[in-house]
């Protein structure tokens, strides 16, 4: 049942993939949330998918009874879903910053780091 | 009174930083020197001593050394010429405001150089031979003033880290081969080497290495260019050290890659070609110093020469000339600084007429040109006719060495001139200001190696037998004896001495005129080595801002372009190295819900990534993250699926607060479909599903979810497998985690407030 999952992902890169190549600093950043949730379930789905319990011991015995989910992608997804949040929150502020200060959103015009055509020095 | 002093005591402190150090600064090498000496008997009776510890055992590397007789040798030399050395920098440097840098640099040197020749364990040989690049460098550019300097400082080092690099290959083929970086190991496997289809790679690469770092041609030109040093250093680093090195790992792996065709002809013609280069360009200089500096190539491409014959006369020459040459090499770069020193200049046409005035230094100087233009009594003689007696015995091309060897010779016989006649002899010239001699710290150093120089010449079984033989020995792998004699009687290599002065005294009397000549035709070649190189640095130079012009565009989409591109490529590579197409998968059933919550995000994403209002997308990337939420309840993962609609409310929540900032409400630009994006963002889409199919095909390998399943309840005492992965196996991680959040956060916060303070403008 991996299969239909792996092309859900592969949608969902291609279209991250295709939004980050935007001129616009919000379809980067949507693009990127595409990418993040794309990556987390690459992650699930590599560790094998099951049907079956949650990777839970019942009261009273030592071990979980098989079959269970596995739960280290588990416990690398939480991981990765709480750090991708600090990152777009982080994208999000930095944008709106950016937008203040450049009163634009188009990345092309972003051009104050490195100027469009810069002077080329003469070597001395 | 007592602030006076203090003042004054400290201004003459400042105006001679050092004089403690400097005074001192003898005794280390002395030390070594005398422990080096204590061995002696030891080694010549062919013993050898090693020591070392474990470095890095996975690697089979290790900080081993050993010495025997070849390792003596240069050891004894590196050490014995650093005594004199640095008695003789004291002087000349003395008042220099960076004398304690100067001799942290040249103390670095000297530890890199004894590393290099004692090292017994190939990887410690080129970790010392890279500590000898970098601190020559230094050396170099000491008077980081000049420009000049600088530039000949960094050719010095590119040119010779290069061949570094070529040389690490080499080591690294020859230890794979021979199964072990051990030095005494890799030398008794010569036989495995030259049998191998890896010698030719092994050989150009480590000598490659060797060359650059001896200045041989086509690498020779940044030698001549280093004479920017300061004068201790180029007597140092030319005479004994730096341009040595190569030399010694010529020898020191002469019993494993000698004794072929291939080493044979690329030793000799290399070293012919490099003596006799550098021999037409020693009678053009008029500047002394460069004039030795060009003497120093000559020796290093007869050393060259010779080293690439295995008949013993061959090697005993190599190595006798060896010792020759550091003591009245040093010696004469020396003189040359006293010269300089005391008139300012180093160019031979404003000298004359020294002798009377500086009669100690003329002595020294005469002392020491005897010796390298190879008069008797002096060691120079011996080494000289030992090197026509061993160009005799060369067996593939006894006339080219032969020759070679004779004009090489002549040439340094009119240089000897040069720096020890021209400038002693002759009228006093009268824009030259009054002279006086040098002070006792300047003389005594050369003074005593030319002294040595003579000695060793009336008794030269001082060194022929505690010496040269053990060296030999080394070099040849097997015992060897050897009888250094003034004289042999009269025999070919006399009569080609003889040939050698009447030519070097024709030229150094006719220079004038030879000069001219040179000059002419020095005008007329087409182009230098220097000049390439300097071609080469600004082809380079060009090469990065052509590159940098295409790669760091400034263009944030195509920095991405060239990441996802980079991404398919790999991705594709993997794919088809791993030759699993994983196509005959059987696609299995899912359920209704389950094809509900994956429409749902594939909905969610197409919505996204076609949306032309912002909000739009919003809301269907919000579609998304719980049709994602979905697969994770559906497969066993609640904990995952409830932190993602967590994550998903709160950023809801923040995109609520900052939309009003954006310019999300107004009516988007016309956004039009890019066929190239799209084509680029389907192939790497179609590459990562075909990644994941590939690995799910493998068998699935759980050792790591079975142990955190097996302990979270006896170990950890948590029911909620996941909850103790994350609080208690990967605690660490979590808090990592946390800690990003939080940075995250208070960046975001820094980021917004500012905004906030700042109020709507």
């Amino acid at each position: 049942m991996e299969g239909p999952l792996a092309l859900v992902v592969g949608i969902l890169i291609a279209t991250g993939v295709y939004l980050m190549l935007a001129r616009d600093l919000l379809h980067y950043l949507f693009g990127l949330i595409l990418i993040s949730n794309a990556a987390n379930l690459a992650i699930f789905i590599t560790g094998r998918l099951t049907r079956a319990a949650p990777a839970l011991v019942p009261k009273g015995l030592e071990v979980p009874p098989m079959p269970v989910a596995n739960p280290l992608p588990q416990a690398l997804i939480l991981t990765a879903i709480v750090i991708g949040f600090g990152l777009l929150a982080f994208a999000l502020a930095l944008i709106a910053q950016a937008y203040k200060v450049l009163g634009t959103l188009d990345v092309d015009s972003m051009r104050i780091a490195e100027p469009v055509k810069p002077k080329r020095k003469k070597s001395p | 009174m007592g602030a006076v002093g203090d003042t004054d005591s400290r201004d003459s402190r400042q105006a001679e930083p050092g004089r403690l150090i400097s005074l001192l600064s003898p005794v280390p090498p002395t030390i070594l020197t005398l422990i080096l000496l204590f061995y002696m008997s030891d080694i010549s009776a062919g013993r050898e001593i090693s020591f070392g510890v474990t470095w890095v055992s996975d690697l089979g590397v290790s900080l081993q050394f050993f010495i025997d007789g070849l390792s003596f040798l240069f050891a004894l030399l590196i050490s014995g010429i650093g005594v004199f050395i640095t008695i003789y920098a004291a002087s000349y440097l003395r008042g220099h405001m960076q004398l304690r840098r100067f001799y942290l640099y040249l103390y670095l040197f000297m530890i890199g150089m004894l590393g290099l020749v004692l090292a017994g364990d190939l990887m410690t040989l080129f970790v010392f031979w890279e500590i000898t690049t970098i601190a020559s460098y230094l050396l170099i550019g000491f008077n980081n003033t000049s420009a000049i300097a600088r530039r000949s400082a960094l050719q010095a080092l590119l040119v010779t880290t290069l061949g570094g690099l070529c040389l690490l290959a080499g080591f690294i083929l020859l230890g794979s081969l021979t199964g072990s970086f051990d030095m005494v190991q890799v030398l008794a496997s010569g036989e495995t080497v030259r049998a191998s289809s890896l010698y030719v790679p092994i050989l150009i690469l480590i000598l490659i290495g060797s060359f650059a770092k001896s200045a041989q041609l086509p690498f020779h030109f940044w030698l001549p260019n280093a004479m920017a040093a300061p004068t201790p250093v180029s007597a140092y680093l030319h005479s004994a050290t730096m341009v040595k090195a190569g030399i010694y790992l010529l020898a020191r792996l002469h019993p494993v890659l000698a004794q072929t065709e291939t080493w044979e002809w690329i030793l000799t013609c290399t070293g012919a070609a490099t003596a006799a280069v550098a021999a037409l360009a020693a009678l053009r200089q008029t500047d002394l110093k460069l004039a030795l500096a060009y003497t120093t190539m000559i020796a290093l491409g007869t050393l060259t020469m010779f080293l690439g014959s295995d008949a013993s006369a061959a090697v005993a020459a190599a190595i006798t000339f060896l010792i020759v040459h550091s003591f009245y090499k040093a010696a004469l770069f020396m003189v040359v600084g006293i010269i300089d020193k005391q008139t300012g200049t180093r160019n031979m046409i404003k000298l004359g007429g020294l002798g009377r005035v500086m009669p100690i230094t003329f002595f020294t100087a005469l002392a020491s040109a005897l010796s390298m233009a190879g008069f008797p009594p002096f060691l120079g003689f011996i080494g000289k006719e030992l090197k026509y007696e061993g160009a005799l015995a060369v067996a593939s091309e006894p006339a080219l060495v032969s020759t070679a060897a004779v004009f090489a010779n002549a040439v340094t016989v009119t240089v000897a001139g040069m720096v020890a006649l021209k400038p002693f002899l002759g009228k006093y010239p009268h824009n030259l200001p009054k002279v006086h001699e040098a002070s006792p710290g300047l003389w005594i150093s050369p003074l005593i190696l030319s002294f040595l120089g003579l000695t060793f010449g009336l008794a030269p079984d001082l060194v022929g037998g505690g010496l040269v033989e053990p060296a030999l020995t080394a070099v040849l792998g097997i015992p060897e004896s050897i009888d250094l004699r003034l004289w042999h009687g009269i025999n070919i290599p006399l009569l080609m001495s003889i040939l050698t002065f009447g030519l070097g005294v024709t030229m150094y009397l006719g220079l004038r005129h030879l000069r001219a000549w040179l000059a002419w035709d020095f005008k007329h070649a087409p182009t230098s080595a220097d000049l390439l190189w300097d071609k080469s640095l600004e082809l380079l130079r060009f090469f990065a801002a052509f590159q940098t012009r295409i790669l760091q565009n400034g263009v944030m989409r195509r920095y991405l372009t060239v990441i996802f591109v980079t991404v398919s490529i790999f991705l594709s590579y993997a794919l088809l190295r791993s030759g699993q197409f994983p196509l005959e998968y059987n696609w299995p059933r899912l359920n209704l819900k389950e094809w509900a919550a994956l429409l749902l995000t594939v909905g969610g994403a197409f919505m996204a990534g076609t949306a032309r209002k912002p909000l739009i997308a919003i809301c269907a990337l919000g579609a998304l993250g719980v049709g994602v939420a979905l697969i994770y309840l559906f497969f066993g993962a609640p904990d995952v699926a409830i932190t993602q609609l967590l994550v998903e409310t709160l950023y809801l929540v923040l995109v609520a607060a900052i939309l009003p900032r954006l310019p999300v409400f107004s009516p988007g630009r016309k956004i039009r479909f890019r066929p190239r994006d799209a084509l680029l963002g389907g192939m790497v889409g179609l590459l990562v599903t075909l990644s994941i199919l590939a690995v799910l095909q493998t068998p699935f390998d759980s050792p790591t979810s079975d142990f955190f399943e097996q302990a979270a309840v006896p170990e950890a005492h948590g029911r909620n497998i996941v909850n103790v992965i994350l609080v208690d196996f990967r605690a660490l991680d979590t808090f990592g985690e946390i800690i990003v959040v939080f940075t995250a956060a208070v960046a975001a916060v820094t980021l917004l407030g500012h905004q906030l303070r700042r109020g709507p403008q």
